[in-house]
C-alpha cells in the first residue's frame, strides 16, 4: 500500500524548459527589416552574426552596429470541453546586439559580436490549467563572438570564430496537477540556474562572381549548455514522508542546436536588392529534457519533445529611397520543430508567418539609424502535449492556442 | 520623409493592433456556453455533508472549495451563472468550537507512523471556526452536514442553544437566519432561479454506519420521535421532500434532484473484508473443541424447546477453520439466549450466557465496518491474551452491517428514490440517478485521462479518509454527471470539467 502511495503522489514530471522553438530572430535590425535574411547581403557589421566571410567585403575601416527589440509576445489557450482558457503575461523582453569589425586590409577583417539569440520570456497565470507543465520561463543566453574573415582569390571569402556562451534559465511550474500543501496551496518548483557557459563555433564562406550577385553560406555549430548545481528550490510541499521534496540542486543538458544557412542576393535593378535566405536548424538534438535532482528522494524527470529539423524560408527587399533613406521589407516562414503530440504550453511554437519593415535613416556620414519591426503571425492551433506521465499513464494536456508576437527594434550603425 | 514617416508610423500601429492573440471564437465571450432553457443566474444548493464539501470526517476550507456545488457554479458562471457564495469555515482542520470548546473533531489526513506506515489520522492543531460567531445567512450552498430531509423544514435547526442537546446543527447554527429559521425557508430568502437538491442520505446512512444500532422506524409518522440512528418511514421522507420542492419552485425555474445511492456501494462499508480472522490449524481445533457442546447440544436443545428455529441454530453455529475465517459478531436480530441459558438444563454463567446471548458468526452477507479495521484481532484487556476481538470476544452490533439491517435500507432507500423519482417528474425537474453512478464507481470505477477512479479506500480516489464522504475528485464527478443531467433535460452546453484536475486524499503528518 505505501508503495502505491508514494507512486501516486510522487509521480510527476518536472520539466525546465528550455526555449525550444522559441528562437525569435533579431540579430539585426536592417537584416529583420528584411525577413532577418542576411546572409549574402553586404551592408554592415550584423555580417559577424549573419556570416562573417562577407566582413572583409564592408566598405568602410570600422563598422559598429548596436540596437535592440522590444518583444511584444501573447499566448492564448482555451479548451472548449471543460471552458478553461488562459492567456499568457509575457514581460518584455529585449534582445540586444552589439557587432563591430575592422578592416586590417584589402583581404583581412576582424569583428566582435555579442548577441542573444535565446532570449525569450512566457509567463502564465499560476495555477493555471496546465501549471504542471509551465507557470512561467525566462531563458537568456548571450553570444559573444570573436571574429575573422578573410577573401582567398576575388570572388571567395571566408569567415568565422569562437562563441562563447553564457546562459541562465529560470523555471516554475507546479510539481503536479493536484498536490498541494494543506491549506491547497499547490506544490511547486523553481529551477534556477545562471552562469552556464559553453563554447561553440561558426564558419560562413561567401561568393562574389559578379557585382550583382552574392551568394552565402554560413554554419553555427550545436551548443549545449550543461546545467550544474542549478537551484531547484520546492514550496507548498506537504508535511510528509510521503513528499520528500526539499530543496536541492539539479543538473540538466540545454541544447542550442546547429544552423546552417545559404542564401543569396542580387541588385535586380538600381537602388533595388532582393535577398533569400534558407535556414536549417537541426532540432532533433532535443529528444528529452532530463532534470537529475542530486537529492535521491526526489525522482528525476523525463520529459520527451523530440523536435524534428526545421527550415525557415526568408525573403527580404531593399530599396535605396533616397540619400537620406534606405527602405526594408520582408517576409519568412517559419516551420515549427515541434511534432504532433509535442506541443507544449511553454513553447507554443506552431508555424508561423512573419511580416517585416524597416527604415534606415542616414543621418550624417557616419551615422546611420535602423529600425526595424516584426509581426509574427500563427494560426489558431488545436494541438497537445501527450507525453505527460501521470502514475505511469499520460495525462495528455491540449487546447486551442493561439500565439502573436510584435516586435519593434531600434539601433544605429557607426562607419568610419 | 513626412510620407515615409507616416507609413512606418501606420504600420507600427497595425503591429500593436494585431499584437493580442484573440481567438475566432473565445470561450469566455458570452454565448459561447449556454444555460439553454434554465436560468442560472441565482443557483442554490441544498442538502447534506455531501454538498456542504464536507470530508475526512470535517468541513474544511479547501473542501468546500471543491463542493461540488462551487464546482458546478463555476461552470454555470460560464453559462450565464451568478455569483456562489458558501459558509465557509475559518481554517483547513475543520474542527469546531462551541463556546470555546471543541465539539467536533479535526478532520482526517493520511499520515505515516515512524515504522513508514501511512494511515489515517486526526490532524493537530485548534479549530478557529467558532460556531457562535459566523457569517450571517443564507448562502448559495445550504448544505448541512448530518441534515436529514425532514431536518431542512424543522424550524430552529439552527438554533445554538439546541447545538449542546443535539436538536440543532452546529453547522446550520453558524448561518442561520435567525434562532427559529429552518434552512428550506433561509434558501427561499434568496429566491433561486435554480436548485439542486441532495438530500435523505442521513436518513439511512446514520442506521446503516451505526452498525444498525437504532430503528427502523416505518410506520411511525412524526420524525419529532426518532432517533438519530433511526431509518426514516418513506412517507416521513416523501413528505418532506415534497414540501422542500415545493417552496424552491416558488422562485425557481428549474432544478435538479439527485436520488440515493445504496449505502454498501460506500468505502466504510466494503473496506474491511468480513473474513479476516488468521488462524492456524492448533488454534482452529481448540476453539472449535470449546464451542463443540454449543454447537452440538445448546443450540439443538434450544430448537427442541422452540426458542429457536431450526434455521437460527443453523445460522448460529461457530465453525473456525485453519486459515482465514469470520468474526463472530453480536447480531441483535437474533433471539436474545442469554437469559435461557442461565436456567436449566444449559446453566451456564452469566458471563458466558451474555456472551453467547446474540452471537454469530458473520458471513459474506454481512459488511464489516471501516471503523471495525482497528478493533479486530485486538487485546482489549491485556491481561487476557485469550480475549481476541472477533475470536473469543464478539464483534460488537456497532461494527457490523448485517444482511437483516442492509435489507431494512435497501428498502427504505428504494422507497426514497421512488418518490425523488416521482416528484422530478412531476415538476419537470432534471434527475441524476446518483445511486447508478457510485454504483458505477464502485463496480467498474470512472475512467478519466490518467487512470481510473474507483471507490477503492484510500486508493480509488473518490472517497475521502472517512470513506463516506467525497474527494475533491469525487466531487468533481458529481459535478459533471448534475451538468449532463442539466444538459440533457434544458437543453443546455455547460462544459464539464477534467476530474484529472482535482485531488485526491491529503496527506501530512502531525
Amino acid at each position: 500500500m505505501k508503495k502505491i502511495i508514494l507512486l501516486t503522489v510522487l509521480a510527476f514530471a518536472t520539466a525546465v524548459v528550455y526555449a525550444g522553438g522559441y528562437r525569435v530572430s533579431l540579430q539585426g535590425n536592417k537584416s529583420l527589416a528584411m525577413g532577418h535574411a542576411g546572409v549574402a547581403v553586404i551592408s554592415s557589421s550584423e555580417l559577424v552574426f549573419f556570416n562573417p566571410a562577407g566582413l572583409v567585403h564592408l566598405e568602410n575601416k570600422l563598422n559598429i552596429s548596436a540596437g535592440a527589440s522590444g518583444v511584444f509576445g501573447e499566448v492564448s489557450y482555451q479548451n472548449e470541453s471543460t471552458g478553461d482558457f488562459a492567456k499568457s503575461d509575457n514581460p518584455i523582453s529585449t534582445p540586444l546586439y552589439l557587432y563591430a569589425s575592422y578592416q586590417v586590409n584589402d583581404w583581412l577583417a576582424f569583428g566582435l559580436g555579442v548577441y542573444t539569440p535565446y532570449g525569450s520570456t512566457a509567463k502564465y497565470e499560476d495555477d493555471w490549467a496546465g501549471s504542471h507543465l509551465v507557470n512561467n520561463i525566462e531563458l537568456t543566453a548571450i553570444f559573444i563572438q570573436p571574429t575573422v574573415s578573410f577573401k582567398v582569390g576575388e570572388f571567395l571569402s571566408f569567415g568565422g570564430g569562437p562563441i562563447y556562451v553564457t546562459g541562465s534559465v529560470n523555471f516554475n511550474r507546479n510539481l503536479n496537477r493536484t498536490l498541494t500543501d494543506i491549506d491547497g496551496n499547490r506544490s511547486e518548483v523553481t529551477l534556477d540556474a545562471t552562469g552556464v557557459t559553453k563554447w561553440g563555433w561558426t564558419v560562413g564562406a561567401m561568393f562574389t562572381p559578379v557585382d550583382q550577385l552574392t551568394i552565402g553560406a554560413t554554419y553555427r555549430s550545436k551548443i549545449i549548455l550543461d546545467v550544474e548545481d542549478g537551484d531547484a528550490e520546492f514550496e507548498n510541499i506537504p508535511n510528509s514522508p510521503l513528499t520528500p521534496f526539499a530543496d536541492t540542486t539539479f543538473g540538466a543538458s540545454l541544447p542550442l542546436p546547429a544552423e546552417i544557412t545559404v542564401g543569396m542576393s542580387y541588385k535586380f535593378a538600381d537602388k533595388w536588392l532582393f535577398a533569400f535566405d534558407l535556414n536549417r536548424v537541426f532540432w532533433d538534438v532535443y529528444e528529452s529534457l532530463d532534470i537529475d535532482f542530486t537529492d535521491e528522494n526526489i525522482p528525476d524527470s523525463k520529459n520527451l519533445r523530440n523536435y524534428k529539423n526545421s527550415s525557415t524560408f526568408r525573403f527580404g527587399l531593399q530599396f535605396d529611397a533616397s540619400k537620406m533613406f534606405t527602405l526594408r521589407a520582408g517576409y519568412y516562414f517559419d516551420e515549427s520543430p515541434v511534432q504532433e503530440g509535442y506541443f507544449a504550453p511553454e513553447t507554443p511554437r506552431n508555424d508561423s508567418n512573419g511580416y517585416t519593415a524597416g527604415l534606415t535613416i542616414n543621418a550624417g556620414k557616419h551615422f546611420e539609424i535602423d529600425a526595424s519591426f516584426l509581426y509574427l503571425h500563427f494560426k489558431e492551433i488545436v494541438a497537445s502535449y501527450d507525453y505527460y506521465l501521470e502514475n505511469g499513464q499520460a495525462a495528455p494536456f491540449g487546447g486551442r492556442y493561439k500565439s502573436s508576437i510584435f516586435v519593434p527594434g531600434l539601433g544605429v550603425t557607426y562607419k568610419l | 520623409m513626412k510620407n515615409t514617416l507616416k507609413i512606418v508610423i501606420g504600420l507600427l500601429a497595425i503591429g500593436f493592433v494585431s499584437c493580442e492573440a484573440d481567438f475566432d471564437s473565445p470561450v469566455e465571450a458570452e454565448g459561447f456556453y449556454t444555460s439553454g432553457t434554465a436560468d442560472l443566474s441565482n443557483y442554490v444548493a441544498l442538502g447534506n455533508s455531501l454538498t456542504a464539501g464536507y470530508a475526512d470526517g470535517a468541513l474544511y476550507l479547501t473542501g468546500q472549495n471543491n463542493s461540488y456545488p462551487n464546482i458546478l457554479a463555476n461552470q454555470f458562471a460560464k453559462a450565464g451563472g451568478g455569483e456562489f457564495t458558501q459558509p465557509l469555515v475559518a481554517d483547513n482542520l475543520g474542527g469546531l468550537l462551541l463556546n470555546g470548546t471543541q465539539i467536533r473533531s479535526n478532520r482526517l489526513v493520511l499520515g505515516v507512523d515512524a515504522d513508514g506506515n501511512p494511515g489515517p489520522i486526526v490532524l493537530d492543531g485548534t479549530p478557529t471556526t467558532e460556531i457562535t460567531t459566523s457569517a450571517k445567512g443564507p448562502f448559495n450552498n445550504m448544505g448541512v452536514p448530518g441534515a436529514k430531509s425532514f431536518h431542512l423544514v424543522y424550524p430552529g435547526y439552527g438554533n445554538r442553544g439546541g447545538v449542546a442537546s443535539g436538536a440543532a446543527s452546529p453547522y446550520y447554527a453558524r448561518f442561520a437566519t435567525s434562532d427559529n429559521s429552518s434552512v428550506i425557508d433561509d434558501a427561499a430568502l434568496l429566491s433561486p432561479s435554480f436548485f439542486s437538491l441532495w438530500v435523505g442520505f442521513n436518513d439511512i446512512l446514520s442506521y446503516a454506519t451505526s452498525g444498525g444500532i437504532g430503528v427502523d422506524q416505518a410506520g411511525n409518522l412524526d420524525p419529532a420521535t426518532y432517533g438519530y440512528y433511526d431509518i426514516s418511514d418513506p412517507n416521513v421522507f416523501s413528505g418532506h421532500y415534497e414540501a422542500e420542492v415545493n417552496v424552491l419552485m416558488e422562485s425557481s425555474t428549474g432544478g435538479v434532484l439527485l436520488n440515493l445511492a445504496d449505502v454498501v456501494s460506500i468505502p466504510f462499508f466494503t473496506t474491511v473484508p468480513v473474513r479476516s480472522i488468521p488462524l492456524d490449524a492448533a488454534t482452529a481445533a481448540a476453539l472449535n473443541a470449546q464451542l463443540a457442546l454449543y454447537n452440538t447440544q445448546v443450540l439443538p436443545g434450544l430448537v427442541a424447546f422452540g426458542i429457536i428455529s431450526a434455521e437460527e441454530a443453523a445460522m448460529r453455529q461457530v465453525n473456525f477453520i485453519a486459515g482465514i475465517n469470520y468474526p463472530i459478531i453480536v447480531d441483535d436480530d437474533l433471539t436474545d439466549i442469554s437469559g435461557i441459558l442461565q436456567g436449566p438444563p444449559f446453566n451456564l454463567d452469566p458471563m458466558t450466557a451474555a456472551m453467547l446471548g446474540q452471537l454469530r458468526q458473520a458471513n459474506d452477507d454481512d459488511f464489516v465496518l471501516l471503523t471495525a479495521s482497528s478493533i479486530l484481532g485486538s487485546v482489549p484487556d491485556p491481561g487476557n491474551p485469550q480475549g481476541v476481538v472477533g475470536v473469543s470476544i464478539p464483534l460488537e452490533d456497532a461494527y457490523v452491517l448485517t444482511a437483516t439491517e442492509h435489507d431494512r435500507v435497501d428498502v427504505a432507500m428504494f422507497s426514497y428514490n421512488a418518490s425523488i423519482a416521482a416528484i422530478a417528474e412531476a415538476n419537470d425537474l432534471a434527475l441524476v440517478d446518483a445511486k447508478a453512478a457510485l454504483a458505477e464507481l464502485t463496480e467498474v470505477g470512472v475512467p478519466f485521462d490518467s487512470g481510473i477512479m474507483t471507490s477503492a479506500y484510500v486508493t480509488g480516489g473518490a472517497y475521502s479518509l472517512d470513506g463516506v464522504h467525497l474527494t475533491p475528485r469525487g466531487y468533481a464527478h458529481t459535478a459533471n454527471i448534475i451538468i449532463d443531467a442539466i444538459n440533457r433535460k434544458y437543453d443546455a452546453t455547460i462544459p464539464k470539467v477534467n476530474i484529472g484536475n482535482y485531488g485526491t486524499i491529503t496527506v501530512s503528518n502531525n
